[in-house]
């Protein structure tokens, strides 16, 4: 399948010197939720705004649905939607002229069932004739997605859309976040909510300090470097682990009350190495236990793992080409 | 899509002539009424008292002088706006990443700006007629002045708009610079009314060639040949563009 946006060798040097993208490799796939993560100043607003023609690029090529953003930006930029990070509105225009507004802008001939739909969508239509300076914030967020889907673009840039809105909405808009996905639009979403980008993502990018430290399938991410931990506790507590079973990953906690085993997603499935052998392993040792436990790690553990290890030059890898 | 993205022009073009709807009395009304009160008084009040200018009643004589001076600072002043206030929003993100070429950019927010210059100039002209004798030589002529200049400063007030990063810079060259040049540019007088060495330094004064052709449309005499005064204002529109094509180019204070 060809990616709906081709990233080549995608670099940002800012006048001062810093690097705000280095060399980044990156194919979307139509259709999917992509999260770009990332701690602040990592580069994904820049790695956004490059696409969407708000940052000249240093070197490298993008192309979204074939088109060069540069050579062919007309075409490129018709495709896209973007929701900015910061609440940038008009205050005097009406929402109905402003989401108009952006139809125009965006070479569409106006159609009012299609903007009446946008708004409806988004519970803005009956702030349709008030004006934006009347509005609060969280309306104003919806109002910049109703403008960024006015043109019915193929591709939807989310800059972090649910910062500073309160649960409800963040609710609506992850239902609509779906329903976009569902009738076929491509989403970049990018968030400061882990969480939001593991109920929301089909794939995640880790961006580091420019780099794109790591592009997986969210599942398979967290099946990679996701960890799982089964806690026993002890009725008796152990001063040590026995001699019998040092070839597990082992470990005390809690005075020797807790025994903790951690363990990886490939030796979850191993019949040898599960929980399952190990409880039998334990039985055959003698070692009662009275309850327990099991965790997995989030993708939260996964990414402050990730970028921490990165930040502290733990982590060698250099960005990985998305294979799709 | 067209090579023109026309449907982005209108857009644009639309909004900011909204945007000049819902300020008449800053764009349209203040100017129209502070203009009035030069022509009552140095026309109707003292001009009574003045000798006539080149066989022209001093009231009328300050007629394409006055228009200019507003068509100069509003074009300014409204281009400069337009351009400058996405920038302040940040609804500027929203036309860096629209299918909109930067002809069409400037096209529409020239386009608007020069409308409304051009608007304003016809009611002050209007306003002038109703206070003072007034006759008009050449009217395709005295339009195309009027049009010609509301465009080329319109381009003047695009690039202040963009090179400004704060309100003040907004007014600073309409104040400082423009309306003394205006004024000493023979708005209320002719220069062949100066000394010979004051009149050498006006012509190197710009706004002189503006108002000297402007004035000749009106009067069918001027201080300077009105081919000259052609010429000079479309030297203006060309280093407007080529400065506005260089700031496109090159993204100056647009894109980082």
């Amino acid at each position: 399948m060809s990616p709906i946006i081709a990233i080549r060798g995608l670099s940002k040097t800012c006048a001062s010197g810093f690097h705000a993208l280095d060399a980044v490799d990156l194919d979307i796939r139509p259709g999917e939720i992509f999260a770009p993560l990332g701690p602040n100043g990592a580069g994904k607003t820049t790695l956004i705004s490059i696409i969407c023609g708000i940052v000249t690029p240093t070197s490298g090529s993008v192309s979204v649905d074939g088109h060069d953003i540069i050579t062919d930006f007309r075409a490129a930029r018709t495709l896209i939607g973007l929701v900015p990070q910061e609440l940038h509105t008009d205050a005097f225009e009406t929402v109905w002229a402003t989401v108009s507004f952006s139809r125009g802008l965006f070479g569409r001939r106006a159609n009012p069932a299609h903007i009446e739909r946008v708004l409806r969508d988004l519970a803005l239509w009956d702030k349709k004739d008030s004006m934006i300076r009347t509005l609060s914030g969280g309306i104003k967020r919806r109002l910049l997605i109703a403008k960024a889907l006015s043109h019915e673009p193929r591709v939807l840039f989310l800059d972090e859309p649910t910062a500073g809105v309160d649960v409800e909405l963040r609710r609506d808009m992850w239902a609509l976040v779906r329903r976009l996905r569902a009738s076929g639009v491509t989403i970049i979403l990018t968030t400061h909510y882990i969480e939001e980008a593991e109920e929301m993502a089909d794939r995640i990018g880790v961006i580091s300090k420019g780099e794109l430290v790591i592009v997986e399938e969210k599942a398979a991410l967290m099946r990679k470097l996701g960890r799982k931990q089964l806690t026993l506790q002890l009725p008796q507590p152990l001063a040590a682990v026995p001699p019998a079973l040092s070839g597990w990953q082992l470990a005390l906690a809690k005075g020797g009350n807790e025994l903790i085993y951690t363990f990886d997603a490939s030796e979850a499935e191993d019949d040898s190495r599960g929980i399952a052998a190990l409880l039998r392993g334990l039985g055959e040792a003698g070692v009662h236990y009275r309850d327990l436990h099991t965790r997995q790690s989030s993708l939260e553990d996964i990414f402050v793992e990730l970028v921490s290890d990165r930040q502290a030059g733990g982590m060698p890898g250099p960005a990985q080409r998305n294979p799709a | 899509m067209s090579a023109l993205n026309g449907l982005a022009i209108r857009a644009i073009y639309r909004f900011e002539m909204a945007r000049f709807g819902r300020t008449l009395m800053q764009s349209l009304i203040s100017p129209v009424i502070s203009t009035a009160l030069y022509f009552v008084v140095f026309g109707a009040a003292i001009g009574g008292h003045l000798q006539d200018v080149g066989g022209v009643p001093y009231g009328a004589f300050i007629v394409p002088g006055l228009i200019m001076l507003s068509l100069l600072t509003q074009s300014i002043s409204n281009a400069s706006f337009g351009i400058y206030f996405p920038k302040f929003t940040g609804t500027i993100y929203e036309l860096l990443s629209a299918p909109v070429s930067y002809v069409e950019i400037t096209l529409a927010y020239v386009g608007a700006a020069a409308t409304n210059s051009v608007i304003l100039g016809l009611v002050i002209l209007s306003t002038a007629a109703v206070i003072v004798p007034l006759q008009i030589a050449h009217p395709l002529w005295m339009l195309s002045f009027l049009v010609l200049t509301a465009v080329t400063f319109s381009l003047a007030g695009f690039i202040i708009g963009v090179w400004a990063d704060g309100f003040e810079k907004l007014q600073v060259i309409p104040l400082l610079i423009v309306t003394p040049l205006t004024f000493l540019g023979g708005s209320f007088y002719s220069i062949d009314m100066l000394p010979p060495f004051w009149r050498t330094v006006s012509l190197f004064n710009p706004v002189v060639y503006l108002i000297s052709g402007f004035r000749w449309s009106f009067q069918g005499a001027s201080d300077v040949a009105i081919g000259v005064s052609l010429a000079m204002t479309l030297a203006f529109l060309a280093v407007f563009l080529a400065a506005v094509a260089w700031i496109f180019r090159t993204g100056y204070k647009l894109k980082a």
